[in-house]
């Protein structure tokens, strides 16, 4: 059981009145911890609410109080099967299928794989993991920026290797709009998986040098040992990864900017630009909320199980 | 009129009574040690005593003048913690002085308070250091120092030793004792370490789930435990505990033990016990400490009332100064002292003296002392 | 019992360390090779931007400069066309993201780190739901609050037009820089009170009680007791709310426009502008720019950063 740190002094204070610097101590704490508390209340509850009455309006350039119950809603529905020609919204669906799929699945993946590579007592690791991680410094525009020039037909990749010699090789994806999201999630995964190789890192770093001894005593190889004992310790660890990944994925607007290049013809819709191109250049605030609330709910659909289970895996 | 008195003192969290009416006093210059199991509530009390935790009901009082309400600084007390609870940003002497530095307390008084206490401690070369430069035992030292720079009108230890190898932590005992007597403060100090109580108290309270179980000097405790839980928890080895029946012969009280596949022990009831509460038939529960259990020739010479018997030895345990030997009594284990030198074997059938005198009978219903 | 102990301590701890030659390195070999590729896209972005433009066209993107130039650099900063017709360089949004970033890090981290002591130290019912709803402003994405958000804003600038008629100064209200420190201050705390919780929930309590014992107040036990010995979580606060508010793009292209823009939004523009020809060695030496902030306190503090943002991470 937890008790209370420091009492309260404010309880036994309002008894005698004559007390006012201990009520005011005791009070003081609260009056701390309000604006804070206030400023989230109403700017992440408060805005969410709002985004979600104005899912339900006609809203256009401006937000109104027209309620329209489910249109905007039913409106996504539809457009969620509306495949030839392709609505923007269902190819916002599929590319973030597609982006967040490849980006948390690469992520994990490197980031794992380098942790475990990382973790055999490397002589220069202090050198290495700094250059694993350097590119989580960098914005996601930079990162495009940098990625779009580097993969750029013209002056990148492709010239370089045909300039060596071999021109045959072809590689076009950052100019051509249905390769486009793969380049994204490249860029993306570039920038983030070396701070899950942190995460994963710290995870095996954090495992009891007791539990890794008892198995090798029990004659598990090394392979084993990370496949039966670690990484099933680790679990907690792959739940924040996760959870900041897909979290990332769903929010992030601006790496698809500025990989493709402003998103020509929509070719790299996600849901986080088709809310923005909705609400503030299309002048369709309503259907703009309504994806938002689709965006957070989505988040939720991850977190919550997540949560859920390692908070009841704690309670045990 | 007693220095420190508590009143009927009780304290809940939510439904859960963590302290059930205490009442307890203590004289200027006293030494109180508050013992029990853990969860027994002795650090809530201290806590309540020192102000950080608020009380339910009741009152608290030094010196006659009601704290219950009083900020912990406005109570005049100082507190060592179980941790320390240095300053780690700070030095030795910055740690000494913060107390009186918040109450205003000029920079050059300080300074002299703090070299005065740092002599008495001798914690003289450590003052520029910073507490992650100290051993273990430096700072519990310095944390004694942060308190008694403050000359308050009474001292609380928070189970001050337990964070010290066992060697040191006796060497700490011995100087807590000196500083006592030399200085003659008042100290409430809580333990669960029961040769701690007994060898600094002038006045032991056991506590067991939030109620008081006995308060007295340390021999009351040690001699005349007020009932079972008392019994068994002071001391170490702790008590020999026998279920035993009353047998009245001409108006004689006498205890019966049973063993199975041998003679009843059969002695007579130990001068402690009220007779007129002991009927022919009843069941008691006979308690002996092993010191008064051994053999014949190291028995104390001055008790009036041994009783020896043959028992069978079911095990040895030399112990370097004594020889702990164990038989078996009514079902139960029984634990004798006897001569470092004794020639006992397991399996022998040796003769035990019962030191009569220094035994007591408790109601197995009540669990009180008879 | 202790030789046992000894040599169960001593094997396999060399075990772990001692692999076959090849697979050592095939080890080395991984990690060698996956260092260049996050090293690769800094390194040509650097290339390039040291280059003449028709080398950068003409050349191979990994080839050293022939030609050592400065000029693009100086280009970014002074002279490069942000958007249409502006030719002002990136120095002034430089300096945008510089007076956006201070305030904002240091309000949101002083705002955490009294949140962090009045949850852990001094605690009163229901902190724990006090906390978990605030640590929730971290899973948010940003697109669910972003039209409110709008809308408040809007309201700010109006207010603030009406008190510049009334008295002359509007007070900071509508003036995009103070709107983007208030954003970022309100979705930073979260993040911030999340780290200084959980740092300050394994601060000793008696440390807190020995100072109410010694008469210190609230804010005297914060200010000489905790601070003091906080340096660890600030540093990573102040990286972490530093990257990433410096990092922002959505908020940035959302609520300031034009002169007022944050670095992020300036590159974006520079970097795709549709008039002239594409001067990439200049895109890059504005991106590079835009990425030494962050880089350099990065480099700085990396080692506390990553302590800190696993010990936030993986406990949250």
């Amino acid at each position: 059981m937890t008790v209370s740190g420091v009492a309260p002094i404010a309880r036994t204070a309002t008894r005698r009145p004559r007390a006012l610097r201990g009520y005011l101590q005791g009070v003081l704490p609260k009056l701390v911890l309000a604006p804070s508390f206030i400023l989230v209340l109403i700017f992440v509850y408060g805005f969410n609410l709002w985004t979600l009455f104005l899912s339900f309006t006609n809203s256009k350039a401006f937000a109104t109080t027209n309620i329209v119950g489910f249109l905007n809603y039913k409106r996504l529905w539809d457009w969620t099967f509306e495949t030839d020609p392709p609505s923007s919204w269902y190819t916002a669906i599929v590319n973030m299928g597609l982006f967040g799929g490849l980006y948390v699945v690469f992520c994990l993946f490197l980031g794992l794989t380098l942790a475990i590579l990382l973790d055999q007592k490397i002589r220069g690791e202090g050198i290495l993991r700094p250059i694993y991680l350097y590119p989580l410094a960098l914005s996601f525009i930079v990162t495009g920026t940098a990625w779009k020039l580097f993969l750029d037909p013209r002056i990148g990749l492709e010239k370089a290797v045909h300039d060596w010699g071999w021109t045959s090789f072809h590689f076009d994806w950052v100019v051509n709009p249905s390769m486009m999201i793969y380049c994204v999630a490249i860029a993306g995964v570039w920038q983030t998986s070396g701070f899950v190789m942190a995460m994963f890192l710290a995870g095996l770093r954090g495992v009891d040098g007791e539990i890794i001894k008892a198995a090798q005593i029990d004659g598990a190889s090394t392979f084993a040992t990370y496949r039966r004992i670690i990484i099933p310790i680790m679990r907690p660890v792959f739940f924040s990864a996760i959870i900041i990944l897909t979290h990332m994925a769903i929010k992030s607007y601006d790496l698809v900017l500025s990989v493709t290049g402003k998103n020509p013809g929509g070719a790299a819709e996600l849901p986080s630009t088709f809310m923005y191109s909705y609400t503030f250049t299309r002048n369709q605030m309503a259907v703009g909320s309504t994806s938002a609330v689709i965006m957070l709910m989505t988040i939720a659909a991850i977190m919550v199980p997540c949560l859920y289970s390692e908070l009841r895996e704690k309670g045990r | 009129m007693a220095f420190l008195e508590i009143d009927s003192l009780r304290k809940r969290f939510g439904s859960l009574e963590i302290l059930k009416g205490i009442d307890l006093t203590l004289d200027k210059g006293g030494f109180l040690v508050l013992v029990g199991p853990s969860g027994c509530g002795k650090s809530t009390l201290l806590n309540t005593i020192a102000g950080l935790e608020t009380i339910s009901s009741g009152e608290i009082r030094i010196d006659g003048d009601v704290i219950n309400d009083l900020h912990p600084s406005k109570r005049d007390i100082a507190m060592v913690f179980q941790s320390y609870a240095l300053y780690p940003n700070m030095t030795v002497a910055q740690n000494m002085a913060f107390g009186m530095e918040m109450r205003g307390v000029p920079k050059q008084e300080r300074d002299k308070a703090v070299a005065e206490v740092a002599k008495t401690l001798q914690i003289e070369h450590l003052l520029k250091r910073r507490p992650s430069q100290l051993s273990g035992g430096q700072r519990q030292r310095v944390a004694m120092g942060r308190a008694l720079v403050r000359q308050p009108r009474v001292f609380l230890f928070d189970e001050p030793l337990s964070n010290l190898d066992a060697k040191l932590r006796v060497d700490m005992r011995v100087e807590i004792k000196r500083l006592h007597s030399q200085t003659g403060t008042t100290i409430v100090y809580v333990t669960h370490d029961q040769i701690e109580a007994m060898t600094l108290a002038t006045r032991i309270a056991v506590l067991k789930d939030g109620e008081l179980q006995q308060v007295g000097s340390p021999y009351e405790v040690y001699n005349s435990p007020a009932n079972l839980f008392v019994a068994d928890f002071m001391g170490s080895p702790s008590m020999n505990l026998i279920e035993a029946k009353i047998a009245r012969t001409n108006g004689a009280a006498s205890i019966v033990l049973e063993r199975p596949g041998a003679e009843p022990i059969v002695m007579p009831a130990p001068v402690s016990a009220d007779a007129t509460k002991l009927r022919d038939g009843g069941a008691v529960i006979f308690g002996i400490r092993p010191e008064a259990v051994s053999d014949p020739e190291s028995a104390d010479r001055n008790s009036k009332h041994i009783a020896t018997f043959p028992c069978r030895v079911d095990l040895v345990e030399p112990a370097g100064s004594d020889t702990f030997v164990v038989t078996t009594i009514a079902g139960k284990e029984v634990t004798a002292r006897m001569r470092a030198d004794a020639d006992v074997r397991p399996g022998q059938n040796v003769s035990f003296a019962f030191n009569l005198d220094k035994a007591v009978l408790f109601d197995p219903a009540s669990t009180q002392r008879i | 019992m202790t030789a046992a102990a000894d040599l169960i301590t001593a094997t396999p701890r060399r075990e772990r360390a001692r692999h076959s030659l090849t697979t050592r390195v095939v080890i080395y070999g991984l990690l060698i090779f996956f260092a260049f590729v996050y090293l690769i896209p800094l390194v040509v972005m650097v290339m390039t931007s040291l280059k003449p433009l028709d080398e950068v066209t003409g050349g191979n993107m990994f080839a050293l400069p022939h030609e050592l130039t400065f000029a693009p650099w100086i280009d970014a900063w002074g002279k490069a066309r942000i958007g249409v017709s502006e030719t002002t360089g990136i120095a002034g949004y430089f300096w945008n993201s510089i007076k956006m970033v201070v305030p904002a890090v240091i309000i949101s981290t002083l705002l955490g780190a009294l949140n962090g002591y009045v949850l852990t130290k001094w605690r009163f019912p229901g902190h724990k739901l006090v906390f978990g709803m605030m640590l929730f402003a971290c899973f948010i994405p940003f697109q669910s609050v972003i039209i409110p958000m709008a809308v408040i804003l809007g309201w700010f600038g109006q207010f603030g037009n009406t008190l510049s008629d009334l008295t002359g100064f509007s007070f900071g209200f509508g003036n995009p820089t103070v709107n983007l420190v208030f954003v970022h201050t309100v979705y930073g705390l979260g993040f911030t009170t999340l780290f200084f919780r959980n740092y300050y929930e394994a601060f000793p309590t008696e440390l807190v009680k020995a100072a109410q014992i010694d008469g210190a107040s609230f804010f005297q036990i914060f200010r000489r007791i905790l601070l003091p010995n906080s340096a660890p979580i600030i540093i990573v606060t102040v990286i972490y709310q530093f990257t990433n508010i410096w990092n922002d793009f959505l908020f940035g292209s959302t609520f300031a426009a034009g002169d007022s823009s944050p670095m992020t939004v300036a590159l974006n523009n520079i970097v795709n502008t549709s008039t002239g020809i594409v001067e990439y060695n200049v895109n890059m030496a504005a991106a590079i720019i835009a990425a030494a902030p962050t880089l350099f306190v990065y480099i700085v503090g990396g080692r506390y950063f990553v302590r800190g943002l696993m010990a936030g991470a993986v406990k949250g």
